[in-house]
């Protein structure tokens, strides 16, 4: 345990992101151990939602920086590899493509994963052991992926996703928007049933209330492109209480001196 | 299943379907088209009176009117019909046992997977190479039926009386230049009638094929599905890879009596040195039900907008196509609804991909005329485009002359969403396998609709499509 945690599942150093030549992230950096969950808490429109992008690659971002998964950097790597080496991002608006079932779509996804062809009776055992854990009825499996599903369909889906594919380290971009109470909860223990003891966990929130259910062990506060304070889970309570203004002052002081 | 697809991945339409034999033939007509070649070709094939004088009538119908001014009109400009072969007959007769085809014709269509096609599920079959149909064969159950399904040659010979009553008159030679141009000089197609109450439970099949160089193909097909009648019917089409151009030029008639069903599917993939200018047309009578299932991959330019005329109050039509659109293509296609009388309705789905500097264009018509009351029409156009060159445009126009109708439109232009690619490759799937999961997406509505062996073949013929592209 001691071991894994000196080399950190994930990690990025000095990453900075613009969008059409606007920097967006300026400069972050980031060690994540296996097994931990760190909270990444900012305001909207932070920049929050770009850096969690520009980890899993997206290709419409400048991303400057090193970023590594497993003692491995995976910097200069396309989205679908940083995918089957065992990075995984939770979208936040979750991308709808019609005429793909689920099914097809989670059997591609976990062959491409696992590096070979899943089996279809393998892969239906698990995928209905999976629906059974987030309360999806099974006539998912054969609709158009996110074609027409309510927000809390989407984020289940998304943790459904991230439970067949096993990844060792998940990225989660305000998993908890756009969910009731009951489903909050299911999602947070689909959340804490897949990651366990080895895989690690950011999650992107600008809410403390997820919090409650998906316990972290870090807390970061982002603003302005930059983390401004990292401390324990106390943090986010601190910030659920005063809300973010007290530490943007704080920001534009250290700036300025 | 795509395991199984992308398995194929390495094929290629120049082996699997480019390929060319050496051309052997009985008669092949000089090139050019004057009333000599026509009178030849009817002679021929031993035509009575009233036919040889349709074909001169039609070939000056067809010298007498202009090329059309819109669709693709430097393309259309292109065709030198001076250096076509109208006719080629490469055997003689029809065999109706696979064995009496000819080695080399027989060779093609065993390439192209025909026979077992047969076997495996269709009720009959008819393949047309060149000029003439070279092989038919039906099930003996539809025979004693009293289901005709045969040759447009044999039909004329042997059916003449019902051929005659329903010749060209969904179709006159007048209606345009390339229906001209076929009445003049048509030669095989499909026939087929089925009788009063009869449904025809499995498709009957048509497979086209051009092998010779600059040649022109102008099948004829007439479907006529007799009261309570219920057909379907389904054609594909493939020729050899050449550099210069052959003409398709077909005309389709069918006619779905009162409360007669016809689904009409095509899959079309000529190559693309293959012009394919082919007019469709239904009449639909009262509480008939036609249904064009149309996919064209292949050809060069293609200009088809089956119509179907609903004649009797409560017809219903249907037209579902898709239209994919690489470089050096031109897919312009589209639908004609005429809701010619009351309580009708019609529907309209067409989907096209252009991918690189691949051109489609949604060209569709919807009319309702005075007093067709409580007609209803939903028409809705599905764009994609692949690459930053491709181009799509969109003309639909609609003729209503009813206040009491009920009419929608919906054209939609997608590009293959970056997002869409940023999101399946987050999952693990590599840029080419997201490309085509979302282009397979995109068609499954219409692949959807084909029977089990042709939506295998869909799938697999835009993987070919898609292959290595990049945006």
């Amino acid at each position: 345990m001691s071991d894994s945690r000196n080399t950190p599942i994930f990690s990025c150093h000095d990453v900075h992101v613009s969008v059409e030549g606007k920097e967006i992230v300026k400069g972050v950096d980031l060690e994540v151990g296996a097994g931990e969950k760190h909270a990444l808490m900012g305001p909207n429109g932070s920049g929050k939602s770009t850096l969690a992008a520009a980890l899993m690659g997206h290709p419409g971002l400048e991303v400057t920086g090193r970023i590594e998964l497993a003692g491995e950097d995976i910097s200069e790597l396309e989205a679908d590899e940083r995918a089957r080496l065992g990075l995984f991002l939770g979208f936040q608006y979750p991308v709808a493509v019609p005429g793909v079932t689920v099914a097809s779509f989670l059997r591609a996804a976990m062959s491409a994963r696992q590096g070979r062809d899943v089996p279809v009776k393998e892969f239906r055992l698990k995928m209905q052991a999976a629906f059974e854990a987030l309360g999806v009825p099974r006539d998912f499996a054969g609709r158009y992926l996110n074609d027409g599903f309510s927000g809390g369909e989407k984020k289940r889906l998304e943790i459904m996703q991230m439970a067949l594919l096993e990844p060792r380290m998940a990225l989660l971009d305000e998993t908890d928007s756009g969910l009731d109470i009951d489903a909050l909860k299911i999602v947070s223990a689909g959340v804490n049933e897949a990651t366990g003891s080895e895989t690690g966990v950011l999650m992107v929130t600008h809410y403390q209330r997820i919090l409650d259910y998906i316990k972290p062990d870090v807390v970061h506060v982002f603003m302005d492109g930059r983390i401004v304070r990292t401390g324990g889970p106390e943090l986010a309570h601190e910030l659920e209480e005063r809300g973010y203004d007290w530490l943007a002052d704080t920001t534009t002081a250290s700036a300025g001196g | 299943m795509s395991a199984e697809r992308i398995a194929d991945l390495n094929q290629d339409y120049a082996t699997r379907y480019g390929f060319s034999d050496p051309e052997e033939f009985l008669h092949k007509a000089p090139k050019g088209l004057d009333h000599e070649t026509v009178e030849m070709i009817s002679r021929f094939k031993e035509e009575p009176d009233w036919m040889r004088e349709f074909r001169h009538q039609a070939l000056d119908t067809f010298l007498a009117k202009p090329m059309p001014r819109w669709g693709n009109s430097e393309l259309l400009d292109g065709i030198d019909f001076d250096n076509i072969h109208y006719y080629l007959k490469s055997s003689e007769g029809s065999a109706n046992d696979w064995d009496d085809v000819p080695e080399n014709i027989k060779r093609t269509f065993d390439k192209l997977g025909i026979p077992e096609a047969e076997q495996k599920f269709l009720a009959g079959v008819s393949a047309q190479y060149e000029s003439e149909v070279v092989y038919h064969s039906i099930n003996e159950n539809l025979e004693k039926l009293g289901v005709i399904f045969t040759d447009m040659d044999s039909a004329l010979a042997r059916h003449e009386d019902i051929v005659r009553k329903y010749w060209a008159t969904v179709i006159p030679p007048e209606d345009n230049k390339f229906s001209a141009l076929n009445s003049a000089v048509w030669s095989g197609g499909s026939f087929i009638y089925v009788p009063k109450n009869t449904r025809v439970d499995i498709p009957l099949q048509a497979y086209f094929r051009i092998n010779a160089q600059n040649m022109g193909q102008f099948e004829r097909t007439l479907i006529i599905a007799d009261e309570g009648a219920e057909v379907h019917y389904i054609e594909g089409c493939t020729a050899p890879v050449y550099s210069t151009d052959s003409l398709h030029s077909a005309v389709v008639e069918l006619v779905a009596l009162k409360g007669a069903k016809i689904r009409y599917t095509t899959i079309q993939n000529w190559s693309n040195n293959v012009y394919n200018l082919v007019t469709k047309r239904a009449h639909a009578h009262e509480d008939a039900v036609v249904e064009w299932v149309d996919g064209n991959i292949g050809s060069k330019l293609t200009m088809k907008y089956p119509a179907i005329h609903l004649l009797g109050e409560r017809a219903h039509g249907e037209v579902l196509s898709i239209a994919y659109a690489g470089t050096g293509q031109h897919q312009d296609a589209g639908a004609k609804m005429i809701h010619a009388a009351p309580n009708t309705s019609s529907r309209i789905i067409s989907k096209s991909i252009s991918k690189d500097e691949g051109r489609s264009s949604y060209r569709g018509m919807v009319k309702v005329h005075k007093g067709c009351h409580d007609c209803r029409t939903n028409v809705e156009c599905d764009a994609l485009l692949i690459g930053e060159k491709s181009r799509t445009d969109t003309f639909p126009t609609m003729e209503i002359a009813e206040d009491d109708v009920r009419v929608e439109h919906e054209a939609r232009v997608s590009k293959l969403a970056d997002e869409q690619l940023f999101y399946l490759q987050s999952r693990g799937l590599d840029e080419d396998q997201a490309r085509l999961m979302i282009v397979n997406g995109f068609i499954e509505p219409f692949v959807r609709e084909l029977p089990m062996e042709y939506a295998v073949e869909m799938n697999r013929l835009i993987e070919l499509e898609m292959e290595g592209s990049v945006g």
